[in-house]
């Protein structure tokens, strides 16, 4: 568990949020910054910048995060977001197959285009309007869609394999209960290699931070990371 | 030909005058028994509108400049062909010709006309104003034309659901119910009549009616008289073609079609300012039938909040003018120099906004800022809440399309915290953020978000973000040391000035002020119980309410529409205009320096009315330089 008194190390990490239109990308900055959640959110215009602490038991991690649109137009500035990123989040709604197949796509352009050292999770975004009994603690990894009054169109399974394939950390969400969404920036906190930490000066440290590392970090799943810390911010 | 009246207005007995073949009697004037003998027509129940030019004499002008109108006009009165400023200069035959064409037009759509004719019938482009058609219904030379009146109680029902959706689970005939209920559309399409954009109703819903529209609008395009305009029953089409786009404005509220078209400019701004002009030229080039949806997402919500501040009723918009804070010359000058002190080299322009109204601006000597690109920000910041949405700071590719068409700047927005010493919000606390209104909650008076105030710094350099926002930290710092931060707050909390502190005792209820030199404007506040003189005395004491808020200011709004649009009406030179209805009396008065509209309660006097504008016109004079930004802060 964190301790907030003993003083810690303190790094901040460009974090950068991908993922088609409408999927949860900005609900699940809000859950994570100020425990908020709105029904029917007006979409975000550009990018919004947000930084949020993250408290581990041996340092803090300050996120730098870049909330982007993601919107077609502006698909030629995404570079301006996740150049020199130590971390990408990149969201569908697992009720909207299109969402998945457009994640993939980013995670492909992250991978050809993003320092080698990036840490990428995969977040199906939306768990509670599936059957799923989303903050009861199960994975329910094997639900299938055919239930009745579930919206899921994408499958765990289909999700995970692909994000074990690819080496991305996999969590499946709900920004409106606030289910997994502190774990996933938890993990990612505690998969970016020490190496590639410098502690914090200011807004834009991050940016400035991380243009010299070079290792590349292959994850196998968020239950390889300490999945268990909360965030204490 | 017989003089066309629209049948279907008979909401009003007035319209029974433009058909007279004589001047219709004037509607008893009150409270001036000095007159003489008025006469009223027995058929006209309720008298809603009466013009006169205004005693001229009892005004001094603030430019120094002095009984520039001839006193014997007050005889227009009775007689308003006599007046030259008055009656739009059209000489009779010309008159008689018009009436011919004009009632074969309350039919036919209205067209663009040819050669000389253009410049008589283009004033009607505002006919369907009511201080318009009532100016014209004192003209024996002028037809009656199609009208649309809006009752002082009736014309508005059903105003407070005109911003609530269309729910999604009732039945096709209920939603289509619903929306032709609404007083105000507007539809962008794409001249292959792809549908692009609908205020109200999902497109599915209207596909049909889009298809309407681009059949007829096509239909005239090949000839050489492109559609403008047309009415149906009670709502006034207004169509404007830009390029491959049609954008079309439907109006129950009895706004002119310029005051239409240039909503409707408003819309394509936007567009222009989401996509760049050559990027809009590019898309339709290649592929005419293009679904431009796609390329505009995210821009819908910026559209709408765009389309209901025009619903709403927009002094801003109405006067193609901004609005200030109103602070001393010496603070504004100092909050200028500590923002010109850490200017950022990539900074092309800063901004300084409290709720809705400019406080400070560095620019460039060569560059100043166009209103309508202000316009364009000020909606992205405060009417629509995509970048509140975003909750801390933002960064923005957009086009201003008055400052270049072609290209996109960058704008780094960040709205500073309410807690006074705090000097780093983008550092979130665990506190909720204060919620979003949607785009549903009104409040259009001076209570709205008094205590927003945003930085806006805008660089050509798209990589100049962390340079703005070290910008952005260190002003806050400034501010903060300097007190100037709470002096905004405390400002903007104040609201607008109340018009019984500018002129005590006047029975002015409500005023706009415009300083044309200056592209800036004033108006009063809205909170005042006459501002909206209603009937219904009911009214002011439930002013809390959204629904009355809403209702009062569209009714103000309503009325200056219709002076403005009297006062701009082409070939019409007014200077001074004098109405009086059954809820209200309205004053207008240009100058080269300003413009001035007044409201005040229908048994005011002109006299009275006349020396409120007097003194407000004095104290705007007077507090020039606290009103305006003059020149601003420049590098
Ligand atoms: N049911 C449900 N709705 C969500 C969830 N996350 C976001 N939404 C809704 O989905 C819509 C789009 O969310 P937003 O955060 O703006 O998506 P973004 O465009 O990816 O930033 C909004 O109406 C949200 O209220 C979720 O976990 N569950
Ligand atoms: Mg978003």
């Amino acid at each position: 568990m964190a301790d907030s008194n003993a003083p810690k190390p303190s790094s901040s990490v460009k974090l950068v949020l991908l993922g088609e239109a409408a999927v949860g990308k900005s609900s699940l900055v809000l859950r994570f910054v100020n425990n908020d959640f709105q029904e029917n959110k007006e979409p975000t215009i550009g990018a919004a910048f947000l930084t949020q602490k993250c408290n581990l038991p041996t340092r803090t991690i300050k996120f730098e995060i870049w909330d982007t649109a993601g919107q077609e137009r502006f698909a030629s500035l995404a570079p301006m977001y996740y150049r020199n990123a130590q971390a990408a989040l990149v969201v569908y709604d697992l009720t909207k197959p299109t969402s998945l197949i457009k994640a993939k796509h980013w995670v492909a352009e992250l991978q050809r285009q993003a320092s080698p050292g990036i840490v990428i999770a995969l977040v199906g975004n939306k768990l509670d309007l599936t059957n799923d009994e989303a903050g009861a603690g199960g994975d329910a990894e094997d639900v299938g869609a055919e239930e009745s009054g579930d919206a899921r169109k994408i499958s765990t399974e289909e999700a995970k394999t692909y994000a074990e394939e690819e080496g991305l950390l996999f969590f499946e969400t709900s920004a409106k209960t606030g289910y997994h969404v502190t774990e996933v920036f938890t993990a990612i906190a505690n998969a970016i290699p020490e190496t590639s930490l410098k502690t914090a000066r200011g807004p834009g440290a991050a940016h400035a931070a991380s243009r010299t590392e070079e290792q590349r970090v292959n994850l196998n799943g968020p239950r390889d990371s300490n999945a268990k810390e909360t965030c204490v911010c | 030909m017989p003089p066309e009246v629209d049948a279907e207005d008979n909401n009003c007995g007035a319209h029974e005058v433009t058909s007279s073949p004589t001047p219709p009697p004037l509607p008893p004037r009150r409270r001036q028994p000095s007159e003489g003998p008025v006469q009223v027509a027995p058929s006209q129940s309720k008298p809603t509108t009466a013009l006169s030019s205004i005693d001229i004499s009892t005004l001094s002008f603030p430019d120094g400049s002095r009984g520039t109108f001839s006193t014997s006009a007050t005889r227009a009165v009775s007689t308003p062909n006599a007046s030259g400023y008055v009656t739009p200069s059209r000489d009779a035959a010309a008159g008689s010709d018009l009436a011919d064409s004009m009632s074969v037009m309350s039919f036919a759509p209205t067209m663009r006309p040819h050669g000389d004719l253009a410049s008589l019938v283009a004033g009607g482009l505002n006919r369907k104003s009511r201080a318009w058609n009532l100016l014209r219904s004192q003209t024996e030379t002028v037809p009656p034309f199609e009208r649309i009146e809006l009752g002082a109680a009736g014309g508005l029902d059903g105003f407070e659901r005109e911003f609530d959706a269309i729910p999604d689970n009732a039945t096709d005939d209920v939603r289509l119910a619903i929306f032709k209920s609404k007083m105000k559309h507007y539809m962008i399409l794409s001249s292959a009549g792809k549908p692009i954009y609908s205020r109200h109703g999902d497109l599915s819903l209207i596909n049909s009616y889009m298809g309407v529209v681009q059949t007829i609008i096509s239909f005239y395009e090949g000839a050489d008289n492109p559609l403008l305009g047309f009415t149906a029953g009670n709502a006034r089409f207004v169509v404007f073609i830009e390029g491959p786009l049609y954008f079309v404005a439907i109006s129950r509220l009895g706004e002119s079609d310029s005051q239409l078209r240039s909503q409707l400019e408003a819309l394509y701004m936007q567009i222009l300012s989401t996509l760049t002009l050559p990027t809009l030229q590019k898309i339709f080039v290649h592929r005419p039938s293009t679904d431009l949806r796609k390329p505009l997402e995210g821009t819908e919500s910026l559209l709408s909040s765009l389309a209901d501040g025009f619903t709403k009723g927009s002094p801003s918009t109405l006067l193609g003018a901004l609005e200030c804070l109103r602070m001393r010359k010496s603070q504004r000058h100092a909050i200028n120099n500590v923002f010109l002190k850490i200017r950022s080299e990539k900074l092309l322009y800063g901004l300084i906004v409290a709720g809705g109204r400019l406080v400070s601006v560095i620019r460039p000597r060569k560059h100043s800022l166009h209103p309508s690109d202000l316009q364009i920000i000020f909606n992205m910041l405060f009417e629509s809440g995509g970048i509140k949405a975003g909750g801390g700071e933002s960064w923005i590719p957009l086009c201003l399309p008055a400052f270049n068409n072609r290209g996109y700047l960058y704008m780094y927005v960040s709205f500073f915290d309410e807690r006074p010493d705090t000097t780093f919000p983008s550092e979130s606390s665990q506190e909720p953020g204060a919620s979003d209104n949607d785009n549903n909650g009104y409040d259009g008076d001076d209570s709205k978000e008094e205590d927003e105030i945003a930085l806006i710094l805008i660089s050509p350099d798209k990589e100049s973000f962390y340079d703005l926002k070290e910008m952005r930290d260190k002003f806050a710092a400034q501010l903060t040391k300097t007190g100037y931060l709470s002096l905004i707050r405390s400002v903007a909390a104040e609201g607008r000035p109340k018009i019984q502190a500018i002129a005590p005792g006047t029975q002015i209820s409500h005023f706009l002020y415009k300083s044309r030199a200056n592209v800036q404007f004033c108006m009063s506040s809205l909170l005042e119980p006459h501002t909206a003189p209603s009937s219904s005395t009911a009214t002011a004491a439930a002013a809390s309410d959204t629904a009355d808020k809403m209702l009062a200011r569209r009714r103000l709004m309503t009325l200056y529409h219709e002076l403005h649009a009297a006062m701009h009406a082409k070939h019409a030179h007014l200077k001074v205009l004098h109405a009086v209805r059954e809820d209200a009396a309205s004053l207008a008065w240009i100058t080269p320096v300003f413009e001035f509209y007044c409201i005040a309660g229908p048994n005011v006097s002109r006299a009275a009315m006349a020396q409120g504008a007097n003194r407000v016109i004095q104290w705007a004079k007077r507090e020039e330089e606290r009103l305006f930004i003059i020149g601003g802060g420049v590098f």
